[in-house]
């Protein structure tokens, strides 16, 4: 009999460490399926952060290292320098990547480091239970944030996209969500475009994800994923934010 | 052999080059900016890495990442530099990588002052990282001493797979001495890197570098490993220079400048009919602590020399073990004692006594 689908080779047997609901799982199945499919899974060395995500070095069948919270692209720079000839990624969280590891992330990004950021945007800490992240919607409650962001106090939520697409060295950025068969169908497609700019030697490439935490946002996972296409695509909207296309080959 | 005359922070560069240096990673700092200027001109044109990274942080974590990819790895710092990058260096530390740290002290604590100074004893001995981990640390008192430190570094980073840092000050890191860049260092037998991460299709398996042990027994078990490795450190490699120590009136304990300082205050003693023997620490970590054993048991008293407040101090009153008196001598700031301070200082020890 023929096959027509299988788990990808892409990630290991060990059981995912996430929450019932979030889309953890859709998102490492996508970034391990596109490795898979253009034949880098091989050569890929994955670059794992702190957050939720931070056992994703046993879910990724390829070689991986775990980097220090927010460091993620400063081990991603050191990497791909001396092995320019491989795939080098890091899959982050909005903490990692937008609050404790900006500077890293901008500055891998405005050097053009040929890597590729899998950036998971759920707007809260999800790993140490529920506290505001730097982007956490405005009038979100969370156990830090309680009576809802207030951006008088707590300021504004970041918005990663945008920010980035002004720099030169980015090279391919979208927003994409894994909310629908048709959004997951989009983020792969994605992703994939990701990589092979990375493999074609363009640039930085950033693929932000907008992620559910039914669990810190108290929701079913069903309301969870109607909240970020009702109300987070609102403040994060989806699409293409940069492309140098071929003009950049 | 021929010698050249040579800055000890280019030196540093050239020697680390020799060491087989793949990559390097460091944030501009006052006073070993020449280290960085010097690889800069030269690993690019070799087809090595040379990246000016946007912090210290930062610095630290490339370094990682380049040696987890088991290549040869630098970064150099100063005092407050050296501080940022502590994080890192347990990171490095716990995951077991390789890589050679440079830090050529200044004046301290916070942004302090650039002159020359050994007040980052606690900082490159105890670390500022989070749990149990050493890094091997080298203080050299010449610029030869230094080349030959450096090259020997990656060879030891390498073999144990930690982290090795090169100590010294800025006065060695800005002064010229003649030296000779061809001088053999020890032949070590090295393992090869298996453990590195390479892409799948380079090695059987996956490569996992990595720190994290959520399970208490897994952790407390590579914590055991990891002591393991320090005690064999330990054994193989406490370096130190001793002389005058079976006959001595007054022992000196001193490293790096401040060492150079002392031999001239021991031959003014000397001359003066005081016979001054000298413990020079070159491991810090390891630190050379049962030679101390070895002092006659008729000496008047350690002075321990630094140019601190105090720090090498703990070691030299952990190693006498309350045998015999132990006093102080130090300037700080970036205040170089004259050999006539210490001098002073062993003439008058009973008031520099601390126990």
């Amino acid at each position: 009999m023929e096959i027509k689908y299988q788990k990808t080779k892409g990630l290991t047997e060990t059981p995912l460490s996430y929450c019932p609901g979030c889309t953890h799982g859709i998102i490492h199945k996508l970034v391990a399926e596109s490795l898979e499919e253009l034949g880098l899974l091989d050569e890929a060395i994955g670059v794992a952060s702190v957050g939720c995500s931070v056992f994703s070095y046993q879910f990724f069948n390829c070689d991986m290292i775990q980097a220090p919270h927010g460091r993620a692209c400063a081990e991603a720079t050191g990497l791909k320098r001396v092995l320019p000839q491989n795939t080098v990624f890091t899959y982050q969280g909005d903490g990692d990547l937008a609050s404790i590891g900006i500077a890293e992330t901008i500055h891998a990004a405005n050097r053009g480091e040929n890597i590729t950021v899998i950036f998971i945007n759920n707007a809260i800490y999800g790993m140490t239970g529920g506290q505001m992240a730097p982007t956490t919607l405005p009038g979100q409650k969370t156990t830090t944030s309680p009576e809802g962001r207030n951006t008088l106090i707590q300021g504004y939520p970041i918005k990663i996209s945008e920010i980035f697409s002004q720099i030169e060295g980015v090279a391919y950025l979208e927003r994409v969500s894994a909310t629908d068969p048709k959004q997951v169908l989009r983020a792969k497609k994605a992703i994939k475009k990701a990589f092979s700019y990375q493999k074609e030697k363009r640039g930085f490439t950033l693929i932000e994800v907008l992620s559910s935490c039914p669990v810190n946002w108290g929701m079913t996972p069903i309301n969870a994923l109607k909240w970020i296409k009702d109300t987070m695509t609102q403040i994060y909207p989806l699409g293409v934010f940069k492309d140098k296309g071929e003009d950049h080959v | 052999m021929a010698k050249t005359l040579m800055k000890g922070n280019e030196a540093i560069a050239v020697a680390a080059m020799m060491g087989g240096l793949d990559a390097y990673f460091g944030y501009p700092i006052t006073p070993q900016n020449e280290v960085s200027e010097y690889l800069a001109k030269h690993l690019l044109p070799n087809g090595k890495v040379f990246l000016q990274a946007e912090s210290e942080v930062a610095a630290i974590n490339m370094v990682y990442g380049a040696a987890a990819a088991g290549k040869r790895v630098m970064t150099s710092s100063s005092s407050p530099g050296i501080a940022l990058k502590q994080e890192g260096i347990s990171y490095i530390a716990a995951a077991e990588l390789p890589c050679v740290i440079v830090s050529v002290m200044r004046g301290g604590p916070g942004l302090g002052g650039i002159q020359p100074s050994q007040s980052d004893y606690y900082q490159a001995t105890r670390g500022g990282g989070n749990g149990d981990y050493q890094v091997i640390v080298f203080a050299p008192e010449t610029i030869q001493e230094t080349i030959d430190t450096l090259k020997e570094a990656f060879d030891i980073a390498d073999y144990y797979r930690n982290p090795v840092m090169v100590l010294v000050d800025g006065l060695i890191g800005q002064m010229m001495e003649s030296v000779d860049l061809e001088k053999q260092s020890k032949k070590r037998f090295l393992p090869n890197k298996d453990w590195a991460v390479s892409g799948t299709k380079n090695h059987p398996g996956r490569n996992i570098v990595n720190s994290l042990f959520l399970d208490p027994q897994q952790l407390e078990n590579h914590n055991i490993h990891l002591q393991e490795k320090y005690q064999l450190i330990k054994k193989n490699e406490t370096k130190t220079e001793v002389f005058g120590i079976d006959d001595a009136d007054y022992v000196i304990v001193a490293y790096g400048t401040m060492a150079r300082i002392c031999r001239s205050a021991i031959e003014i003693l000397e001359e003066k009919g005081i016979h001054v023997g000298m413990i020079r620490p070159i491991s810090l970590w390891p630190y050379p602590k049962a030679i101390f054993t070895e002092i006659n048991p008729y000496c008047k008293g350690i002075l321990c020399t630094e140019m601190s407040m105090g720090q090498m101090l703990d070691d030299v009153l952990i190693a006498n073990n309350g045998r015999l008196p132990v006093g102080f001598y130090g300037r700080t700031g970036g205040m170089v004692p004259d050999p006539e301070e210490v001098v002073e200082a062993i003439l008058n020890f009973s008031n520099r006594v601390v126990r």
